[in-house]
């Protein structure tokens, strides 16, 4: 068992670090600042990115290239389109709290909670240790093959369970898709069309 | 290690289909409900899509029987890298889930009828989302509990905004599935830092690394506990994670609301069950009193505000509240007869609540408009089976004798008692007078026959916030809230959901007169829980 900030870590490990941070932060500070919406998910890249480095860091390279391909490639496009579609003309006012003194309501929740996190991290015993146990480190036998291994014996049937979340994302997709049109044209018929489940 | 690794092929590791045939029977149904849509020209009919969900349900039900047998000759068995394990505990669960699917379904199909919304996806996403709940009482891993709570929760967010035509539908749905996602991130951060205390997601490995090793620095593992009993909370609708309840509760199509609270309710409890009496048995005395905190703030809030509710979905919505209330009571017990208990409750609630919300189905009219408590008055007259299953299920609800509600109650109440949480006891108790209220009131009105003069011993409705506890002897009085002049809509009774509604009084009534059966089911079911 160790605790996290009892090991000793390399240099270059915090450099790497300490870059990867600020990155996070300079990012995660651009989303909530940022007026225009296409520019805070700009600056979500940037976030997701400093967590690819903070995993390659932590000698888990694949995630680090899932997390570039899935998370700052796929997920952040798909959010500029949804901002393209409604509109990237619309800057948001900032200066509106809905909810009165939510903004600090929301800075002294963050603080508690970074605070517990670091109390735990600190005093906790950390069985897994500080870095990935999922490669070895410089063996030949790297991360994928580790993934690779676990999602088709330990994690099988986890792996095999998302297939139900997938049926559930076309499923509702299309009903959801569908209430526009009901609203718009209600089907004089009455019969419901279901071409969409086909395609 | 490394030349082990090089050396041996990967070893898929073994399948017990029948472990996990009840989920296959519910996805399989949902995707042949949908195969089949697609390709019958002008879509499934309505009947044959019902009547394929029901078949459906039924076999799940039949599977879990078989299960059970099997579960009696060789004892509880884990399966698929121990992620998944079938124990009396699962098929308890199983049978309660594909029950409530059946008298939902058979209730949604006249809903859906006359909303003229085409039904397959409907079923289909019912389905899905039943085996999810299926899934969280069979999972033995945390990663394979956090799946099967999205399979159950996403499912029911897009039924939650099934109906188009009501903006109240959509706007619920966005409620549920924001505060729900952010529940969801709460509890897979629990199960990150279980992993980072324990080393493990699989919950008997967990057992096996609480036993060996004791925690001196205990705060990693008691924060992802917490944060995964929070995770729970909020699917469970206990209180303070209960905040979406009644807005969801009251957008939702009425037949959905009725079987998001059973099916979400047994999914949530069932996990919250096995992980905390399974996995993190040893460390009863870390969340006994955190379950005790959520009893007891369920139990009074519940009540509190459920008498001063106009609104009969939101009146439901806190008595939901009420009843999680009642169900920690017996996970707080943590003995063999509080989980007994508290899995006879929670069979015995998931039946009534989904009856109750299809009679508010069928009493609410197009567009579940007439919610109101006033449109239940003379409901006994004017349709009177209908009324007389409301009367049953409402009375059970409340506790009432020849009733599952009364085992129910009592159970939870003695086992809170044999442990020596007596003030928990009368909490509860104190709850279940004032929730009685609320649950007479509304009998009352629906007994009253619909000419009757609003004058005479007229049972107000309170309609402020003040301390209802209070007003309790105030609101007997005469009041004039009531309007006189209310619109009796004709309530259009089919079959179908009457079928359903009946079956659910049905099972009140003959499992609350011969309460055996289930009772000593839900006994198998805890004695493979606690071993």
């Amino acid at each position: 068992m160790t605790s996290l900030l009892a090991t000793t870590v390399a240099i270059p490990d915090v450099i790497v670090f300490a870059a990867g941070a600020v990155m996070i932060m300079i990012g995660a500070l651009g989303v909530i600042t940022s007026r225009n919406p296409v520019h805070a998910a700009l600056s979500l890249i940037l976030t997701l990115f400093g967590i690819a480095v903070l995993f390659i860091e932590q000698q888990a390279d694949f995630l680090a290239a899932v997390q570039v391909i899935v998370y700052a490639g796929a997920i952040v496009v798909l959010f500029l389109f949804v901002i393209m579609f409604l509109g990237v003309d619309r800057n948001e006012d900032l200066d509106a709290e809905p909810l009165a003194g939510q903004r600090s309501m929301a800075f002294v929740i963050v603080l508690m909670a970074v605070g517990a996190i670091i109390a735990l991290g600190a005093e906790a015993h950390w069985v897994v240790g500080p870095h990935s146990v999922s490669g070895v480190p410089g063996g030949p036998y790297q991360n994928v093959y580790n993934l690779g291994r676990s999602v088709f014996t330990t994690y099988l049937f986890a792996f095999e369970a998302t297939a139900a979340l997938l049926v559930i994302a076309v499923v509702g997709a299309v009903v959801l898709a569908r209430r526009s049109g009901a609203a718009n044209a209600e089907q004089p018929d009455g019969q419901p069309e279901n071409e969409e489940v086909a395609s | 290690m490394i030349t082990e690794l090089a050396t041996t092929m990967i070893k898929m590791p073994s399948i017990d289909y029948l472990a996990i045939l009840p989920v296959l029977i519910l996805i399989g149904g949902a995707v042949l409900i949908m195969a089949i849509t697609a390709m019958v020209p002008g879509g499934l009919r309505r009947d044959v899509a019902t009547a394929m969900t029901v078949t459906t349900a039924l076999a799940a039900l039949i599977s879990s029987l078989v299960e059970w047998h099997r579960v009696l000759v060789q004892g509880a068995t884990t399966t698929i890298a121990h992620a998944i394990v079938m124990d009396g505990f699962s098929v308890f669960m199983a049978i309660a889930v594909s029950s409530c699917v059946i008298l939902a379904s058979l209730i949604g199909h006249d809903y859906l009828k006359r909303e003229d919304i085409s039904s397959a996806e409907y079923l289909i996403l019912a389905l899905i989302s039943a085996a999810g709940a299926v899934l969280m009482a069979s999972a033995n891993d945390l990663v394979v509990i956090f799946l099967a709570l999205e399979i159950l929760s996403i499912a029911l967010y897009v039924l939650v905004a099934f109906n188009p035509r009501r903006a109240e539908s959509g706007e619920a749905a966005l409620k549920y599935f924001i505060l729900g996602g952010f529940s969801s991130a709460v509890f897979v951060y629990g199960i990150a830092l279980t992993y980072g205390a324990t080393g493990t997601t699989n919950l008997t490995q967990i057992v096996d690394f609480l036993g060996q090793n004791t925690a001196q620095h205990p705060g990693l593992l008691y924060a992802g506990l917490g944060l995964m009993i929070v995770g729970f909370a909020f699917k469970v609708a206990a209180v303070p994670f209960h905040f979406w309840t009644p807005d969801v509760y009251q957008g939702a199509p009425s037949p959905v609301t009725g079987f998001m609270a059973a099916v979400a309710k047994i999914g949530g409890f069932a996990a919250l069950l096995r992980v905390l009496l399974s996995a993190f048995g040893t460390q009863a005395a870390t969340w006994q009193p955190i379950i005790y905190a959520l009893a007891v703030a369920s139990l009074l809030l519940g009540a509190l505000l459920m008498v001063v509710q106009r609104d009969v979905k939101r009146m439901m919505a806190y008595s939901s509240i009420n009843h999680a209330g009642f169900i920690l009571l017996g996970v707080e017990a943590a003995t063999t007869r509080g989980v007994q208990a508290a899995l006879y409750y929670l069979f015995a609630y998931a039946i009534m609540t989904v009856g109750v919300f299809g009679v508010i189905t069928l009493v609410s009219g197009n567009g579940d408009r007439d919610t109101d408590i006033a449109s239940y008055r003379g409901l006994l007259r004017r349709s009177p089976l209908l009324g007389a299953c409301l009367v049953v299920l409402l009375l059970a609800q409340a506790g009432a004798p020849f009733t599952t509600g009364l085992f129910a109650k009592l159970g939870v109440l003695s086992a809170a008692v044999s442990v020596g949480s007596w003030p928990l006891a009368l909490i509860a108790m104190v709850s279940a007078v004032i929730s009685g209220f609320a649950y007479l009131r509304l009998t009352l009105i629906s007994v009253r026959p619909v000419g009757a003069p609003t004058d005479v011993d007229e049972l107000g409705v309170e309609t402020g916030v003040s301390a209802p506890m209070h007003h309790l002897g105030a609101t007997l009085m005469l009041e004039e809230e009531l309007p006189t002049e209310v619109e009796i809509a004709h309530v259009g009774v089919s079959p179908v959901a009457l079928t359903g509604v009946t079956l659910a009084a049905a099972f009140t009534i003959i499992f609350g007169i011969v309460p055996g059966p289930l009772l000593s089911l839900a006994h198998a079911a805890t004695m493979s829980l606690l071993g």
